[in-house]
């Protein structure tokens, strides 16, 4: 699924990463819990989750995550934009739950991958 | 230059980390990915040493007083090593289950605890030992061979 599909699906407000829309993500995790998604995920995955700190990035930058989705409404601060403009990771911001967010992506198609 | 000759002599880079500070904390892993990267070494073998390396990290930010990361680059392998100087692991088998943790709450906010560091290191690693002892320090290595 393009990054810009996930934007429209989820009316999220992008916050950094306008000429990355045109990327592509083959799977979804949400999750809060950041060593889980160490241990699953696998590449090209969106991220969501309802954390809003720089170990979200840093996970995100180890796992080659292109895309992170903040749920409820959270906007990160300027030090993680910062981070996540110098990783070429597009940041995208949404009012839903982490589940509503899941739930509208799956019905888009998108799917989890835990292999 | 090609993957060979850059690849030729050996290479070690020495990190060193603090107990507490999150702000730093995953800089040590992020340098090293770009190092490994800027190798031309496979990208799943650097995949898996990021993630050990970050999870290593993370473990000596939150669970010890501090200590130092290092890694050997030679042409067949690479090794990372931690070690720190305390306060030690008392039951290494419990230590490495899944699921067991004693982080903080403070930790557990920012996304850790969930218990899986340990056995996610050790899943990524072709090779991998944890040695601690209560008052003198924890030493992990993992080693990850170069496929060529
Ligand atoms: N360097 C260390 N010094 C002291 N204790 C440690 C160290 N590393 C791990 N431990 C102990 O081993 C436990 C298990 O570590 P592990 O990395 O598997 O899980 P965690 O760090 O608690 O949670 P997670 O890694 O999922 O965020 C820790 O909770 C801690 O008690
Ligand atoms: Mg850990």
């Amino acid at each position: 699924m393009r990054i810009g599909t996930v934007k429209e699906l989820l009316d999220a407000q992008l916050i950094v990463g306008e000429g990355l829309l045109d990327h592509r993500v083959v799977s979804a995790c949400g999750s809060d819990l950041m060593s889980d998604v160490l241990a699953f995920v696998k590449e090209q995955t969106l991220l969501l989750t309802g954390l809003n700190n720089p170990q979200v990035i840093r996970t995100a930058e180890m796992l080659d995550v292109s895309a992170i989705v903040f749920v409820r409404g959270k906007i990160p601060t300027p030090d993680i934009i910062e981070m996540a403009i110098d990783r070429d990771i597009v940041l995208l911001s949404t009012e839903n739950t982490l589940f509503e967010a899941c739930g509208k992506l799956y019905e888009g198609g998108l799917r989890g991958r835990i292999t | 230059m090609t993957r060979k000759d850059r690849m030729n002599s050996s290479m070690i880079q020495v990190y060193e980390i603090e107990s507490g500070n999150f702000t730093k904390a995953g800089e040590a892993a992020g340098n090293i990915k770009k190092l490994l990267r800027q190798l031309g070494i496979d990208a799943g073998v650097v995949r898996r040493v990021s993630i050990a390396a970050y999870e290593a990290e993370m473990n000596m930010v939150i669970h010890s007083i501090g200590g130092i990361i290092k890694i050997l680059i030679d042409p067949e392998a690479i090794t990372f090593k931690a070690r720190d100087t305390g306060p030690g692991i008392e039951d290494i088998e419990l230590a490495m289950k899944e699921g067991y943790s004693t982080a903080t709450d403070f930790a557990r906010e920012l996304g850790f605890g969930a218990g899986m560091g340990l056995p996610n290191i050790k899943k990524c690693s072709d090779d991998f030992i944890i040695k601690s002892e209560v008052g003198v320090g924890t030493r992990l290595e993992a080693r990850f061979n170069i496929s060529t």
